[in-house]
């Protein structure tokens, strides 16, 4: 209980100044944010490419699931390696990190068209993008999001490694706090990135709903949950 | 379908072809065959639970642990290869982490022997906020104090490994440092790196301000002397490096090493440090005579193998035993 | 040029004198993550068939086990530490509490997604609660239960390396190894081998859950 206070007492000492939360924070938000608008920048295209033609589908798939796996400590490491210390090992290793799960549900949600809705739509003498624009998006919308915030979120916490590398962040308290044994100060960062993680978690549920077109609402709360969990097994 | 089969049919085989081997090797027993892969006894075999503790002093099994820099793997395989000359059975647990991450293991017998540095440890275990012990025999007797009970020093080598501030041989001639007095007037404007106990510790920032008058216009954590001082110190992301004066790569980069000139940084002799425990005469032999030949030099010519050359750490360790007669006679 | 460069960065020599340890690491990488998951999968396995029994439980239980999911794991290990120390429970309790959350939400979601008029006609039979669950609700849901193994599995091997940071880690070692001497063969050999263990686990499970399940092939 002692340290719960002690670690509650932490925050109003350390908020301003360079090393303070608020900068830190900024920093953390900054690498986070950009690495996420990246990936998606990457992956949104090419999970609605595979997804429109159904080339290549199941390999995109099975490439984004090995894509989990890799480690992004290692990637960080080498990348560091080749480019020194600045952004860039941490851009590689987050975008890497949030790439496949945004392409494994933007293709899913595409795929799950129905495809009489599709003939429908060519029907009416929709183009092909016209169909991707108008019609398969709006219905993976939902997916598409899903997968976005999974990414986000994981983006967020593992934003931690650019202090690593010898960057700011939140992960500065967590590799600071241990190197001068100071558990207050790694529960400080360790609380802090988790409710990172959680607003971010809800800033992009509200971003979601105003989205997602309202017809589909009700389908998006049920399928939210079930996309995250059923898109490996596809 | 048929496709993924074959792949991963290969997949396990690659797998299981390289476990088997695996539990083969450390399966095989032979204590005098220690493989050239030295580290590779250090890992648990399958065969122990996960979580178990290693077979402590009364199997007669040594755990000898190490930081995670080249000096520290370096010195650990040099203890272990005398201890396993002198008919010791020894586990290595290298690479563990800090000394912040290390010393609760020795504490709670997790590992029973490391290679310590005095100045550091007095630091770690004192309260940090007094002036610095520069005879390493007042610094020992002042260890032996604070030392927690069953863990026991051995003689202190003669190699130091000292704190130490580096520039690029540019920033050196740009404004005419060869002390750390002449950082005085100009360190406002410079960035000091390092680990990030440099910020709080006597050693560091708090006893430059107070010894030498030098306040640096900002302090960045990096890490002790390892890849990323170097890399932000050669790219000019810091102007000025805590360094480690035995580390091959001050020579490797022309760096200028400030010297000292009033009294801030300890003696850091080299000093095993072990569980009273499992100590053994034949043990605290084995190490004197190891340590009895260390020299600050030498030491720093290893290091620059294993940081600037890349060769392994236990090899450069058998070769320097080799070379002293240490094992295998 | 471009040869001599690349021998810089890559040393093959490097890898035939270190086969004994590259092994071990390799060894201690795969019981990493198996024994995490099987813990993962006996603590999860339970909690999710209260979550489907008493639907008001799965909430806080997805809260709970999601935010378990978001603490740093490089924190979670360090704060460990004084508890456990350097030993492998350390590190097999921090990698199984980030298991938790994809095989509750799978384990649940997979029972829960077995059409209703299935589980209508199962009532319409005169089956039990149990024996439904155990013949009907259970078998339906092995595909979406072995996703979330699959899932879990991949995770644990790419989080297993940042165990490394505690003396343990796996193929994490050779990444820190390559990381203090600035040397990235050991590196390479770690990312790539354990790129190559979550490829030969994935597609095992993958077949594993397409044996088990022959209808679900259908829809493939």
């Amino acid at each position: 209980m002692a340290f719960f206070l002690e670690v509650l007492a932490w925050f109003p000492d350390h908020w301003s100044g360079t090393t303070g939360v608020a900068r830190r924070v900024a920093q953390h938000v900054g690498y986070s944010s950009a690495a996420s608008l990246l990936a998606v920048a990457i992956a949104l295209p090419l999970g609605l490419a595979v997804g429109h033609t159904g080339k290549g589908g199941q390999l995109a798939i099975n490439v984004a699931n090995v894509g989990r796996a890799i480690p992004s400590f290692g990637i960080v490491i080498l990348a560091f390696i080749l480019a020194g210390i600045n952004l860039v090992p941490v851009m590689v290793a987050l975008v890497a990190l949030a790439i496949p799960p945004i392409v494994t549900n933007t293709y899913v949600g595409i795929r799950s068209v129905d495809p009489e809705v599709r003939d429908a739509a060519e029907g009416m003498g929709m183009t092909g993008w016209q169909v991707l624009r108008r019609v398969e998006l709006p219905v993976a919308m939902p997916l598409v999001m899903a997968g976005v915030r999974t990414a986000t979120v994981q983006v967020v916490a593992t934003a931690t490694l650019a202090a690593f590398i010898g960057l700011g962040g939140l992960g500065r308290y967590i590799f600071d706090g241990l190197q001068v044994r100071d558990s207050v100060r790694v529960v400080a960062g360790a609380l802090l990135v988790a409710a990172l993680s959680l607003l971010t978690e809800l800033l992009l549920a509200a971003l979601q709903r105003t989205v997602v077109p309202r017809g589909l609402r009700d389908r998006a709360a049920a399928e939210t949950t079930r996309a995250k969990t059923s898109a490996a097994a596809v | 379908m048929h496709g993924s089969i074959r792949l991963v049919t290969f997949g396990w085989l690659c797998v299981a072809a390289l476990l088997l081997s695996a539990c083969a090797t450390s399966g095989g027993g032979d204590p005098l065959a220690q493989p050239s892969g030295a580290p590779a006894s250090d890992t648990v075999t399958t065969s122990e639970p996960a979580g178990s503790e290693p077979a402590d002093a009364a199997g007669g099994t040594v755990v000898v642990g190490s930081a995670n820099f080249p000096e520290q793997l370096i010195l650990a395989n040099m203890y272990a290869d005398v201890l396993e000359d002198a008919g010791v059975t020894v586990e290595r647990r290298l690479n563990l982490g800090s000394r912040e991450v290390i010393f609760p293991a020795l504490e709670s017998g997790e590992i029973d022997l490391l290679p310590e540095y005095l100045g550091a440890l007095h630091a770690f275990l004192g309260e940090g906020e007094e002036e610095p012990i520069t005879d390493t025999q007042e610094l020992r007797s002042a260890l032996e104090e604070e030392l927690p009970e069953g863990i026991v020093l051995l003689e202190s080598s003669a190699a130091q490994d000292q704190d130490a501030l580096a520039v690029t041989k540019e920033t050196a001639e740009k404004f005419d440092l060869q002390t750390v007095s002449d950082l005085a007037p100009v360190a406002d404007m410079l960035t000091l790196g390092g680990p990030a106990e440099t910020a709080e510790r006597y050693v560091g920032v708090p006893g430059l301000k107070e010894v030498y008058g030098v306040e640096f216009g900002e302090f960045r954590a990096l890490d002790a002397g390892g890849p990323l001082t170097t890399e932000a110190l050669n790219s000019g992301q810091i102007d000025v490096g805590r360094v480690f004066s035995t580390q091959g790569v001050i020579a490797a980069n022309d760096w200028v090493v400030l010297e000292e000139d009033k009294p801030l940084v300890p003696s850091e002799n080299i000093t095993p440090v072990i569980r009273e425990e499992v100590l053994t005469d034949e043990i605290r032999a084995a190490l004197n005579e190891l340590s009895a030949t260390l020299t600050t030099e030498e030491l720093t010519a290893l290091n620059r193998r294993v940081e600037v050359d890349k060769d392994d750490p236990d090899q450069v360790a058998r070769d320097y035993l080799t070379e002293k007669g240490l094992i295998g006679g | 040029m471009t040869a001599a460069l690349a021998a810089a960065f890559f040393r093959w020599d490097w890898i035939g004198s270190h086969l004994d340890d590259i092994q071990s690491r390799l060894t201690e990488h795969v019981v990493l993550t198996v024994v995490p998951v099987a813990i993962g999968f006996v603590l999860a396995f339970p909690l999710a068939l209260a979550a489907v029994r008493w639907p008001r439980l799965y909430g806080p239980l997805l809260g709970v086990t999601g935010v378990l999911f978001t603490i740093p794991s490089l924190a979670l290990f360090v704060l460990l530490l004084p508890f456990t120390g350097l030993s492998r429970a350390t590190a097999v309790i921090g990698l199984t509490t980030y298991t938790l959350l994809i095989l509750v939400r799978n384990t649940v979601e997979g029972i829960n997604g077995v059409p209703r008029d299935v589980r209508e006609a199962a009532e319409a039979m005169g089956y039990t609660r149990l024996r439904r669950l155990l013949r009907v609700e259970l078998p339906l849901a092995v595909p979406v239960i072995l996703a979330g193994v699959r899932i879990a599995t991949v995770t644990t091997i790419g989080l297993v390396t940042i165990t490394a940071v505690i003396g343990q880690g796996g193929l994490g070692q050779l990444f820190i190894d390559g990381f203090i001497r600035r040397f990235p063969t050991p590196l390479i050999v770690g990312l790539v081998l354990s790129i190559v263990l979550a490829v030969a686990a994935d597609l095992s499970l993958l077949a594993a859950q397409r044996w088990w399940t022959p209808w679900s092939r259908a829809g493939n």
